[in-house]
Formats: C-alpha cells, structure tokens, sequence
C-alpha cells in the first residue's frame, strides 16, 4: 500500500491540465485524472466545447502517457443549474456575470472537489496560474501565478480555508511559455493547442449576446441610448446586449469614441459617454469571501483587480458587515461592472474579493 | 491505493483469451498462413482448418457446416442477419415489418432503425415485462403477414435476463417469419441447440466465452436467402465475401467447444458466488433493486440500480478500490443517459442513472467477491452523501 499522497487532477485536454498532472507525476504523488462532462448548448458540437470527444481524447490519452487512471463525470445537470442559469439570471438583471467564477466555486471545487475526496484523494490539483501554501498550522494562502499575464488567482479568490487545504496548484510557480516547453518535454500530444475560451458553454458562434436572445429572450427589450445630460442619442436593443466599458457596436455617430458607462434599468436606457466621463471613485460588492476566513483590518489598503484582464488599482477598503466591502480609489476608474469580481491583493497574496453589486450609491 | 491488484468482474464486456485456444490460433499466423481459397497446399492446409472450426461450431449449434458462416464479431453478425433478410424479404414478397424487443443490443436496435428511417420498414417494439422478458403471447399479437423478421435477444447483457427463445422460434416458424437471436451473451452458458431454439439466424462472437475479439459466426438456416454486406470472391457461401481470419476462426472454434463442454462445471462454481453477491447486496444495502429476472438469468450475471447514485461515479470509485464493473453498457464519454434496457422496465431517472452491472468469469474467486462485498455499502453511502 502506498503512502504517497493520493491527488484528483481536474483535465480538460488542454495543455495546462495536462502539464499539471505530468508534474504531479513527477513530483512522485499517486495521481488520478478526472474530467467533467459539462452542459453545453446543442449545436454544431453535442458537448461543451471544454469537453468535446476530441478533447476527452486528448486527456484520455495524456492520461495513459502518464500511466494514470482517467475517469469523466457527468457534471451536466449541476453545471446547467447553476453556472448556466447564474449566467443568464445574471444577465436578466443587467449584471455582467462571470461564468469562471460560478463554475470554481459550485461544480470544480464543490461537486468534483467531493468526487475526488469521496474517491480517496488528498487533493484536488488543476491547472490554475496560482499558487497555494501554509501560513501556519491552519491557515492557507492563496497567491498569484508567476506569470503575471496568466495569473488565475482572481477566479480562485472564492476559495474558503476547508477548501483550500486541499487545492494544489502545480502551475504556479511556471510562465506559461514554461508549462508549453514542459509539454514537449513530456511529450503530450496538447503542447501547441490554443488556449481554452471562457465562455465554454456558448453554441460554436461564440457570442453571448446570441446564446441570450436563445435562452432568456427577455432580455431583447429595445430602449433608449442617452449621454449623461439626458440627450437621446440612439437605440439599443436590450441591456443585457451591452457591457460597461464597451465602445463598439453601439452604432451612434460621434466626434469623439463614446463608451458604454451605465445602465439606468428603471428607464431602460443606456447612458454612455467619453473615456472621461467614464470613470467612478469607489465600488460596493456583496458575496464576499476572505481567504483567512476574515479581513485583515476594517479599514486597510490594497491593490484591486476589478475584471480579469485589468491592471491592479490601489484602493482603500472598508469592511460592510459579514459579507460586503466598499473600495474607495485614489483616482477615477473606468469599467467598473456589476457581476464581475473585485479582488483584493497585498502584493502577490490574494486576502479575498466580492462580486461588484454597484458603483452609484 | 491506486497501484493495487485490479480485480475484474466486467466478464459480461470480453472475457480473456483461455490459454488453450490461444495454443490451438498460433501456428496459423505464420506456419499455416495459407489463403483458404488458395489451390496449393498451403491454401489446402489453411482450408482444413477452416472447414475444421466450422464443423466443430456446427456440432455445437447442432447444425451442417455450410449454415455457419465467419464474420468479424457479434455485432457484424447481428447487422447481416438483420439488414441482409429484412431487405431480401422486402424485395421477394414486399415484407415491410420488423419486430424487435426493446432491451436488444444497439447492434439489433440501431441496424433495425436505420432499416425503419432509411429503407421504408415499419419497425415495432414487443413489450417487456418488469424483468426485461418477452412473451410469446406478444409476439403472437403483433406478428403480421408482411413482417420480415423478428429479432429477440437470447439472453440480455444489461441485465442477463434469458428469453423463451424456443417457443418464439416455433410461432415464428409456424407463421413463415424469419426468427433471429443474438446469443452472444448467451453462448458461453446456454445452449445454443438451432433444433429446439427453432431459429433461423444467430449471431455469436468469440470474445465473450474466452476467444479472441475480432471474430463472430452467424448461424443461417439453410435455403434462408439474404442479402450480402459484403460482396467481393464469394467466400462463406457469397455471403460474406473477403479473406477468411483463419487463426481467428480457429480460436473461435476452440473456445466454442471449450465453453460448451465446460459449461456445466462452469456453472457450478459460478453461479454460487454470483447468488451470494446478490443476496448479499440485497441484504445490506437500502435503497437498490435487482435489475432483470431474479431467475431466469445467464449464471454469472448481477445487475442493479441504487436509488440516487450516480452511475459514472460508482464505476469510478469502485476502480480506484481495484474493482472493474461496468453500469450496463460501456460508457466512457460521462454522458450517461439513462439506458433505453431500464428505461423499458419502467425505471425512474433516479434509478436507472445508479445502475451497475458485476459479471463473474472463469477466473473470478470468493475471496475476490468477499472483498468485493466488503467496499461496496461504504462506496454506495458516500456517493449518497455527496449528491
């Protein structure tokens, strides 16, 4: 009987999966591949994108180059019901929400988090750009990848201690031009393929905006387009269609590039205006998590990633109660979004983040 | 935990190559290589031994030679029997109707559906009782004048019930239809007498009683006339053109005769251990049921449905315990749908996705099922508790 520590790798036939589980395997752990099979809408492909059969291929094969045992799961049904649904009750109510988030949060590191306990294992390993360590005998922290153009910590950032204990991380400490190299090294069939979408479950054209007007045709409810002194200057085709800080496919004539800036849902009207009027000096979130399991201070300063792809801004942070924070910034920010996360930085350490609930009180 | 002895109860899905019939294949690959058709001696040689293993399948079926022809599995085998007679009945007396039971391999089920969309026949489904059983009252009701062939499978392999073969034969027989059975489950174990079955087709494949994959016969009542799949020189009778698998067909025959001379005894260690698996499973575990006839089932069959467990992961969890079962039909893509043999019995969703099937074999020992019955009730109580 072995006593190497038994850790689940969550695969997707990608090439940062794959690398994950080879440098498990030869960091000498007792490693299993998992996969799930997740919803997807019915189209051209009769599964999710991130687990068509060619990609359960791919992992299944990358699976017997390591000599590992791969097992997929059915996640379809609890994936729909709360990813999908999320995404489309998030839209509905004019937020932009972000499907990453969900999926860690309620099927990743909750329903296959479980399987692979349920199943004997130490841990759950995926291939995140993040990195997890122990702080002290009960604390865990969560820490940017290396690599600052990939770093996944910002949809980590939901992660609680119970589960936290049993994340690993194997990518965190690699760029991502290292973990493709790893792959060849290995010699993994997925060394050149690109890099998985976000939007995994959208039908092969990839559009949001369309996979909405099939799903929750609702929110195709035309209004007005006004700049912020209230002067009408076109249409638009329902809310949910636009995201803060969007510039293009507006179709309204200008001098100046005129960016999306908010949503007045009581009008239904969409108020835009230019790069300047566009940025906002604080943010209220709900939904809050901290790594710790509490804040660090009440009031405390740190560096705030507002989307994925944004840079850090600092920020001055005040505690609301159990689960909501407010950001005060030194400066005006642009794209502040309802349904995306801000997350909380000191230096490379994730201390937690909230989901955006407004930026107007 | 990972690295441990796997113990295989998946013996329903293939069996391993018996050590005899292994022997009894190797000269044929390079010593005897011969094309059977070949006028030399080395084409003489090859076509003894094929002539050889066709008479050694015949004795078994209780049938002459020339009524067993070689395919390349169970499934070929299944396809010709039914697309070969369904469309030269059609097109001899404008037969239009097939009538099949709802819990037949896809091999059936699939090859009667595209004869249904593709080729303008009327395809209907017997009823089943609770236990996946047809009766031939039944068929009796739904037989017509214009069927063109009736297809039964022998014995189930999602849940192993056995079926009255023999009195389906005879009214098939009495009303001028062609009668077909799969019997590639059932070969191992049951007989496969064409006398008292009253068939006119059947299909078996070699890997499911210890020979090797790749290889099938279909029995074919002489003077029944059906349409080749293949067409090419002629061989196996014109209907089924293409260089006979000599060393395949050997095995075949090989592990025919082994299978149904050992039966009995094969049984009788078998089918003790398989009762204990079932009383046991029944008795300890809540909420689980025994899929297909309590009774009339092939001896080395169990199968169940456990209320509110997911399948997928029960096959997971019992694989990383060392154990290999299988839900029923391989299913490797984690899409299970609930399977159409469950759903015909009336099982819920909430059952039917908790589905497992253990199948014994040969080399399966009590020790092996003891310890088997010792990590299943844990597994099925954590699954219950993360869904």
């Amino acid at each position: 009987m072995s006593t190497k520590p038994v850790v689940a790798v969550a695969m997707s036939g990608g090439v940062d999966s794959s690398v994950a589980a080879a440098v498990l395997v030869e960091g000498g752990y007792s490693v299993i591949g998992m996969m799930l099979s997740l919803w997807s809408e019915q189209d051209s492909e009769s599964t999710n994108r991130c687990c068509t059969p060619d990609s359960m291929a791919l992992a299944r094969r990358v699976a017997s180059i390591l000599s590992i045992p791969f097992y997929v799961l059915d996640a379809r049904q609890i994936f729909f019901d709360t990813v999908v649904k999320s995404f489309i009750d998030g839209y509905t109510q004019n937020r932009t929400p972000n499907p990453c988030i969900t999926c860690n949060k309620l099927v990743r590191w909750d329903f296959l988090l479980n399987h692979a306990l349920a199943a004997g294992a130490d841990y759950l390993a995926t291939g995140h750009y993040a990195s997890v360590s122990q702080k002290s005998k009960h604390t865990f922290q969560l820490s940017r990848g290396l690599d600052p153009t990939k770093d996944q910590s910002y949809v980590l950032h939901i992660l609680p201690q119970p589960i936290l204990k049993h994340a690993l991380f194997p990518l965190g400490r690699f760029t991502k031009h290292e973990v493709r190299e790893m792959a060849h090294k290995f010699s993994l069939p997925v060394a050149d393929r690109p890099d998985s979408q976000d939007l995994c479950f959208i039908g092969s054209d990839g559009d949001y905006r369309h996979f909405l007007t099939r799903y929750a045709p609702q929110t195709q409810n035309p209004g007005l387009i006004m700049d912020q002194h209230g002067q009408i200057l076109g249409t638009h085709q329902g809310l949910p269609f636009y995201t803060i800080g969007q510039r293009k496919g507006l179709y309204i004539s200008s001098t100046v590039p005129l960016y999306v800036l908010a949503k007045d849902i009581l009008r239904n009207v969409l108020i835009v205006g230019t790069r300047d009027e566009s940025g906002c000096d604080h943010l209220v979130t709900d939904h809050v998590n901290w790594i710790e399991g509490f804040p660090p201070a009440s009031k405390f300063n740190a560096s705030v990633k507002i989307r994925y792809n944004a840079h850090d801004v600092p920020g001055v942070v005040s505690v609301i109660g159990k689960n909501s924070f407010r950001v005060e910034f030194e400066n005006l920010v642009s794209d502040i979004t309802p349904g995306q996360a801000a997350v909380l930085y000191n230096s490379d350490i994730c201390l937690g983040g909230g989901i955006i609930s407004s930026n107007d009180q | 935990m990972i690295h441990i002895k796997q113990i295989y109860l998946d013996y329903a899905a293939t069996t391993p190559v018996d050590p005899r019939v292994m022997q009894v294949m190797l000269p044929y690959f390079s010593e005897t290589f011969g094309n059977p058709s070949s006028y030399h001696t080395y084409g003489q040689y090859a076509e003894t031994a094929l002539e050889n293993a066709r008479e050694t399948v015949a004795q078994y079926l209780h049938c002459i030679p020339s009524e067993v022809i070689f395919t390349s599995c169970g499934t070929e085998s299944d396809n010709l029997a039914l697309r070969g007679s369904a469309i030269y009945a059609k097109k001899e007396r404008g037969a239009k109707h097939i009538l099949i039971s709802p819990v037949e391999h896809h091999a059936v089920t699939h090859t009667a559906q595209q004869l249904s969309n593709f080729y303008g026949f009327d395809l209907e489904y017997l009823p089943v009782d609770g236990f996946g059983q047809t009766h031939v009252e039944d068929v009796v009701k739904r037989i017509r004048q214009d069927t063109a062939i009736v297809s039964v499978i022998y014995a189930n392999n999602e849940i192993g019930t056995i079926n009255p073969i023999s009195e389906i034969g005879e009214l098939c027989r009495s009303k001028g239809v062609i009668f077909h059975t799969d019997a590639v489950q059932a070969a191992g174990y049951l007989s496969l007498d064409v006398n008292s079955l009253h068939t006119d087709l059947i299909s078996i494949g070699a890997h499911k009683f210890y020979g090797p994959k790749g290889i099938g016969a279909l029995y074919i009542r002489k003077g029944l006339s059906i349409l080749p799949a293949q067409t090419g020189g002629g061989q196996e009778f014109g209907f089924r053109a293409g260089t006979q698998n000599i060393p395949y067909i050997v095995g075949l025959a090989e592990a025919l005769r082994i299978a149904q001379t050992e039966k009995v005894d094969r049984v009788i260690s078998i089918k003790p251990l398989r009762d204990h698996l079932i009383g046991t499973i029944l008795e300890e575990i809540s909420d689980v049921q025994l899929t297909g006839h309590p009774d009339d089932r092939l001896p080395n069959h169990a199968s169940f449905v456990f209320m509110g467990v997911d399948g997928n992961a029960l096959l997971m969890m019992l694989d990383v315990e060392g154990f290999a079962c299988s839900s029923g039909s391989a299913c490797k893509t984690g899409n299970p749908e609930p399977s159409d043999v469950l759903t015909s019995l009336g099982f819920t969703h909430d059952w039917s996705l908790g589905s497992l099937r253990v199948t014994l074999g040969n080399y399966t020992t009590s020790s092996e099922i003891e310890n088997f019955l010792a990590v299943l009730p844990n597994i099925i109580s954590k699954l219950r508790k993360i869904r």
